[in-house]
């Protein structure tokens, strides 16, 4: 199968004179075909947004070191000279931040942060740029796009940035969107609509989209693929309905249980995960995730788990995976 | 902006009567009088009162703030103790070049300066941010009057590629001098020699007189480029491929400037206000050195005149920096 996007084994190493390295994101293989809808799935500091910056060339050079690999439609992005990934940042993969408030230039009208991908990307004139800019605007559903092209951030509520940075992120038409915790710093009626907006963008035109995220609703709205990362590791991923069917690792079970439901019976208490992520194992003494974990065995510590098959499609690194070994 | 700015400018009446009421309060609180300063301690209480009937110092206090009022709007800021002149007349000699040199100081710094604090915060923890850091603090801590005899005795006495006093070699005393700013008035009056000699003899004094502002501006620069290089805005910026110019240009320094932009303002101010020691220094003919020996002589009308140019000179560079704030900062703008 040709992929758009092909991880493989990617370390992300942070190191600083004096203090120990932290391993951020440790062999982790994704990839991702186009068109497709992959969601990347665990809590702050799981690595899931080092690994998207990784994929962006936006770390900094100083202090990380990568291992691995990341191929964009075969291009090694791994040492590929900055001039190189600059211009494929933003022409054919493209990101669109968290924070919405801090994410726009404050200084620049709309308008200028939208044109000058088209500038850049699409070879316009800045005449051809600001009628692309103003439909783009109105693609995204910006109403009055021409008024806004000249307003600054500060102008525009949370919810119009966020769909003003969607509106730049998809300018050049990239084939692979990376949207990370694109709704978290955003009202919940605003949420539903950036994902359904989202949703809809990425159907049209086609483009892959990897979804990072700490929200499994929002994955079980829209992912095809989902992976589920715990302190720098993949422990389980699925296609989304295998995923939430059958949830295997019980960190994924844990976050299953902790989200509300319309038909629970009231009264029910929801089921947090105990600890937090803070309670760690390093991966070399064993599963990370075992201080936290309901369905420890002693094999826990020691040696850690692998990504092994549990069912077709279905991969979990776990000793004593939820649902036994009663469906395989 | 328009309407801004012209509220800005209405604003400045009240300033500029509250700052006369003050400074005429105060001048009039120094102790010693003008008679006594003029006649010496011998003076009879006579001769004391006949100077200040002369001087209209007998009359009641607002009379007196009133009358000083009336001529300062018609420009009448009387006449210096000190040289015999009238006020007005040291002002146009010495303003302009106070005001040539504090620009030239002024735009050696910037021009140093904002570069500098630039490429130390790109290449942070390097050599290079290191010598900014220490070389600002040396520029911040070196004495001036030091700094300005060193640089005359190297490059002016001992290498003798710069004059070493004044704003103009004495041959060409003959020079006309349309506009009082001799670098200007050589390029006016097409007199080139005379506009190559104006700014040899300003080479000097603004390198001592720069050095402050130098290391203040590469400092704040410095810092305010290391604050935006971390905004979630220059990341987006990268993200969208754009090349380091525009991401630069557009997005870092638009940004990091505002504060910039502030001390530089008040950099100026304190530029026009005179340079007392590089002013000595160099003997050159500006307004440090003048108002400060306005002090001791009792020249009211020239410390009067002197510090009220000065401030209105203030209050119009802070409004210059405002407006310049609201075209860089929507912001701040005031619609």
């Amino acid at each position: 199968m040709n992929n758009l996007l092909d991880v493989n084994d990617l370390e992300i190493v942070f190191s600083r004179r004096g203090r120990k390295d932290v391993r951020a994101v440790d062999k982790v293989s994704f990839s991702v075909a186009p068109g497709e809808t992959v969601g990347l799935v665990g809590e702050s500091g799981c690595g899931k947004s080092v690994t998207s910056l990784a994929i962006m060339g936006l770390l900094p050079k100083r202090g990380v070191r990568l291992g691995g690999s990341i191929a964009f439609e075969g291009t090694e992005l791994i040492g590929l000279p900055q001039d190189k990934l600059r211009r494929m940042r933003g022409r054919d993969l493209a990101m669109v931040f968290q924070d919405p408030m801090t994410s726009l230039n404050p200084v620049v009208p709309i308008g200028t942060q939208v044109t000058e991908v088209l500038v850049r990307h699409r070879d316009m004139g800045a005449d051809a740029a600001r009628k692309e800019a103003a439909d783009l605007l109105a693609r995204v559903g910006i109403p009055d796009p021409s008024r806004r092209l000249k307003e600054y951030p500060h102008q525009l509520s949370g919810g119009m940035r966020q769909r003003a940075l969607i509106a730049m992120a998809l300018a050049a038409k990239p084939r692979l969107l990376i949207a990370d915790e694109p709704t978290t710093a955003l009202d919940v009626t605003i949420q539903a609509q950036i994902l359904e907006l989202l949703k809809e963008l990425v159907r049209e035109s086609g483009t892959a989209l990897i979804m990072i995220t700490h929200d499994l609703g929002v994955v079980a709205g829209m992912c095809d693929t989902v992976h589920v990362m715990y302190s720098g590791r993949i422990v389980e991923r699925a296609q989304r309905h295998e995923l939430f069917a059958h949830p295997r690792h019980p960190y994924t079970g844990g976050l299953l249980a902790s989200i509300p439901r319309l038909d629970q019976p009231r009264g029910e208490r929801l089921e947090p995960i105990q600890g937090s992520p803070r309670d760690m194992l390093a991966w070399s003494q064993g599963c990370a995730f075992a201080p936290r974990c309901r369905n420890r065995v002693d094999e826990c510590v020691g040696e850690a788990p692998v990504l092994a098959p549990a069912r077709p499609d279905h991969e979990v690194r776990c000793y004593n995976p939820l649902g036994g070994s009663d469906d395989r | 902006m328009l309407r801004f700015i012209v509220r800005r400018l209405l604003v400045l009446v009240p300033v500029l009567l509250g700052l006369s009421i003050a400074l005429f309060a105060w001048v009039r609180a120094l102790p010693g009088s003008p008679a006594q300063a003029l006649l010496g301690e011998r003076a009879t209480q006579a001769q004391i009162e006949m100077i200040n009937r002369q001087m209209g110092l007998d009359q009641p206090l607002y009379e007196q703030y009133l009358r000083f009022l009336g001529k300062v709007v018609r420009l009448d800021f009387g006449t210096s103790v000190q040289t015999s002149q009238p006020v007005i007349d040291e002002m146009i000699r010495r303003f302009p070049a106070t005001f040539e040199l504090g620009v030239t100081a002024l735009l050696i710094a910037v021009v140093v300066g904002v570069p500098l604090g630039y490429f130390a915060a790109r290449r942070n923890g390097t050599w290079l941010d290191s010598a900014t850091i220490t070389g600002s603090l040396i520029g911040i801590t070196i004495p001036v009057f030091f700094l300005a005899y060193m640089l005359k005795y190297v490059f002016a006495v001992k290498l003798g590629w710069f004059p070493n006093t004044g704003r103009q070699e004495a041959r060409m005393l003959d020079v006309e001098h349309p506009t009082g700013f001799y670098v200007l008035d050589g390029l006016v009056t097409g007199n080139m020699a005379a506009f190559w000699d104006a700014i040899l003899h300003l080479v000097l004094p603004a390198i001592a007189l720069a050095t402050i502002p130098l290391a203040i501006i590469a400092r704040i620069t410095r810092a305010a480029v290391l604050d935006v290089l971390n905004e979630d805005y220059v990341r987006t910026a990268e993200s969208k491929g754009l090349t380091s110019g525009v991401v630069t240009r557009r997005h870092v320094l638009r940004n990091a400037l505002l504060p910039v932009t502030t001390v530089i303002g008040l950099q100026f101010g304190l530029l026009m206000s005179g340079a007392i020691l590089t002013e000595t220094v160099f003997a050159f003919p500006g307004v440090g050195k003048f108002v400060a020996d306005a002090i001791p002589t009792r020249d009211y009308p020239s410390l009067q005149g002197f510090i009220l140019v000065i401030a209105t000179l203030f209050v119009l560079i802070n409004l210059v920096v405002d407006v310049a704030y609201g075209l860089i900062d929507p912001r701040v703008r005031v619609r």
